[in-house]
């Protein structure tokens, strides 16, 4: 990397960062009422909400994460890309329309219809910021990182002061836009998202002939792995060779992933949230069509951008370089993207590579960006609106005052955020995330699921669930090698501590029955069965009427 | 939250207004086709996105076999992941529009003209 993309990087950063400025200034001035904060007033179209929601959906762990992995791995990168995607059908065809019909600003708004509103919001906003926070600290992690590598950077404080002008960032397009002016930022980062790739698939796309079997091809041989590139078993549940009971777990292992995948995607907050910006069922459905649409052509360009890189990159760069005993240096594969783009630029120190490094890179932190406002937002909304004004001033809030808090909240969540972020730097990204999704499919997606569809389900039943998701979630990754007894643990090994007593490094296979489990117990052994408020929830959801009005009680 | 102004019925009646509707004939209609549709439409997606993982898992010999040069049946069988999921969302989209949005929009009306006159 020459100093001509750091400087060029430089400016494109500062272009797109006065630009979504701007933006979310215009959209503050417009904005008058506290609906403008929350939910955009529930004024956007679908074209607009579905490109917000791929902004929202696609971080760095897409753009980057995917592409990297591929390019190491091989296929099981691309594993990613399905489990990412299927996941929208969930969303479209059970949560979408209900949860627009039945709430107005939270996840809780929705949950809580029909419950005694203060456990239930209790709830709901405990397990929205511990998987907002999960989700975040896995952004910001991944900023430090990757803006330090693009800016060459190599000081260890100039991380931290990166993770810190993100954090500053997102709380300013959060302060000052609110819901409005973080649409506005997730557009602009969507249309330069799909740009960036499509560039640099059209460009691997061209060395290749448009030929897809000659670039599997050429990946497969420079990765030296030669066909077993394009197999699975790279990199998840790998084979460990006499010892039968390891490639088990290995394999429940990856099973537990891929749930949690396909089942979390409908229970994160900052997504769920996204369908109360557009003002009817259907174009919520609309929004989730348009958004499908561009997060599946992303994820298929992500097949160019990985095999394109193993097959153009060296794999020594792609790992920073190759230690003594042979093993890369990062196996993370985040560089793989922004190398690719150099070679296609015209290679290491040409102007062409520099432009397409600069441009890349802009895009990344765009991308980072936009997920992190989008995952603030939430936060301070189900902080504000569950637990300040539904548990702690009882509905008696305005909503002027609510909004306020919501945006103290902003500003001491982004603090918090940055803090964390910079003690968990020895964290990986892609963990950080699939963490994140198995949880909110523990804990946030039975309460939804069966707040909307089963007649029964009441205040205790919602409680234990999102309580019991959630908890049983954090205890099994308390117990798993992720914390302690492996060689990568969080906590090392030559601590001696070792309370590693579940193999699976992901949670789902067990916390989300488990939280379905607690919904369903919770509820019958409570006698509150509220048939008119079950009535009025029900017809709502199903038709529309009266969106966005307070529920009759 | 405050309460709506221009509602011209009580509470105890807005309630009625709920349970009747929920009740109608019209509302079950809507209800059953939403059902008939989306809960078998959610399960066979899960069920196949699983097979795929199951495949992946349990028998990577055999989607390891080679069809056209070096794509294979994982990566096609990856890919038709992708093209259900289009199919899906293209089908659920038309099935609303021609069993869904006409009588969820009638139901719309007629309970919001109950509620507030």
């Amino acid at each position: 990397m020459t100093i001509d993309s750091t400087n060029l990087a430089f400016i494109l950063f500062a272009v797109f960062i006065a630009t979504t400025l701007v933006l979310v200034t215009y959209a503050g001035r417009q904005s008058r009422k506290a609906s403008d904060f929350y939910n955009a007033g529930g004024s956007l179209n679908g074209f607009q909400n579905g490109l917000a929601i791929s902004a929202d959906y696609m971080s760095a762990a897409s753009f980057l994460g995917i592409a990297g992995l591929i390019s190491l791995y091989g296929f099981d990168g691309f594993f990613y890309s399905v489990g990412f995607l299927v996941a929208w059908l969930l969303a479209l065809l059970l949560i979408a329309e209900p949860l627009r019909n039945t709430g107005r600003y939270t996840m809780g708004d929705a949950v809580a219809f029909r419950m005694r509103q203060r456990p239930v919001r209790t709830a709901a906003a405990g397990s929205t910021l511990v998987v907002s926070i999960f989700y975040l600290l896995a952004q910001m992690v991944g900023a430090g990182a990757l803006v330090a590598l693009l800016l060459n950077l190599t000081d260890p404080a100039a991380k931290n002061w990166i993770i810190a002008a993100v954090g500053a960032i997102m709380v300013v397009y959060v302060v000052v836009g609110g819901m409005r002016g973080t649409t506005y930022v997730q557009i602009t980062q969507a249309f330069l998202l799909i740009t960036g790739a499509a560039i640099l698939t059209f460009l691997v796309l061209l060395n290749f002939d448009f030929n897809l079997n000659s670039l599997l091809g050429k990946a497969s041989e420079m990765s030296g792995l030669g066909q077993a590139f394009l197999e699975p078993g790279g990199r998840f549940a790998v084979e460990v060779v006499g010892d039968s009971w390891a490639s088990f777990i290995g394999k429940l292992d990856l099973i537990s992933l891929s749930i949690a995948l396909v089942l979390g995607t409908a229970g994160l907050p900052h997504i769920l949230i996204r369908f109360y910006t557009v003002p009817t069922a259907q174009v919520a459905r609309k929004s989730v069509n348009w958004a499908i649409g561009n997060i599946g052509l992303f994820y298929l360009m992500t097949i160019a951008l990985g095999f394109g890189a193993a097959a153009l990159v060296t794999r020594e760069t792609l790992g920073r370089g190759v230690n003594d005993d042979g093993s890369l240096v990062d196996s993370s594969g985040n560089v793989a993207v922004p190398q690719l783009s150099v070679v296609l630029g015209g290679g290491e120190g040409s102007f062409g590579g520099a432009i397409m490094l600069a441009f890349i890179g802009a895009v990344a932190f765009a991308v980072i960006l936009a997920t992190v406002a989008g995952l603030t937002l939430a936060t301070s909304s189900s902080f504000a609106h569950d637990l300040y004004g539904s548990v702690i001033r009882k509905g008696k809030a305005s909503s002027k005052e609510e909004v306020h808090v919501a945006r103290i909240a902003t500003v001491v969540i982004g603090a918090v955020a940055v803090i964390l972020a910079i003690f968990s730097q020895g964290l990986n990204v892609a963990f950080l995330v699939g963490l994140a999704f198995a949880i909110a499919a523990s804990a946030n997606l039975p309460a939804v699921v069966l707040t909307m569809f089963w007649k029964s389900f009441n205040t205790r039943g919602a409680v234990w669930a999102i309580w019991g998701g959630l908890g049983s979630a954090l205890v099994l990754l308390f117990l798993s090698p992720n914390f302690t007894g492996a060689a990568n643990s969080l906590i090392p090994l030559s601590t001696g501590i070792d309370i590693n007593f579940f193999p699976l490094r992901n949670p789902g296979l067990f916390s989300i029955p488990f939280g379905f489990f607690m919904g369903w117990l919770g509820t019958v052994t409570s006698k509150e069965r509220d048939k008119e408020l079950w009535a009025e929830l029900e017809v709502r959801s199903l038709t529309g009427a009266d969106v966005g009005e307070r529920p009759s009680h | 939250m405050q309460d709506s102004t221009d509602s011209v019925v009580t509470t105890t009646q807005a309630s009625e207004v709920w349970e009747r509707t929920q009740q109608s004939t019209e509302f079950k209609t809507l209800k059953s086709r939403f059902r008939r549709f989306s809960f078998p439409m959610t399960i066979a997606f899960l069920v196949w996105y699983f097979v795929f993982v199951l495949l992946m898992t349990f028998a990577r010999d055999w989607v390891s076999t080679p069809v056209f040069g070096n794509i294979n049946i994982a990566m096609i069988l990856a890919l038709l992941q992708f093209v259900s999921t289009l199919i899906v969302v293209v089908t659920y989209d038309m099935y609303s529009h021609r069993k869904l949005d006409g009588i969820r929009e009638d139901l719309r009306v007629k309970v919001e003209k109950e509620l507030h006159g």
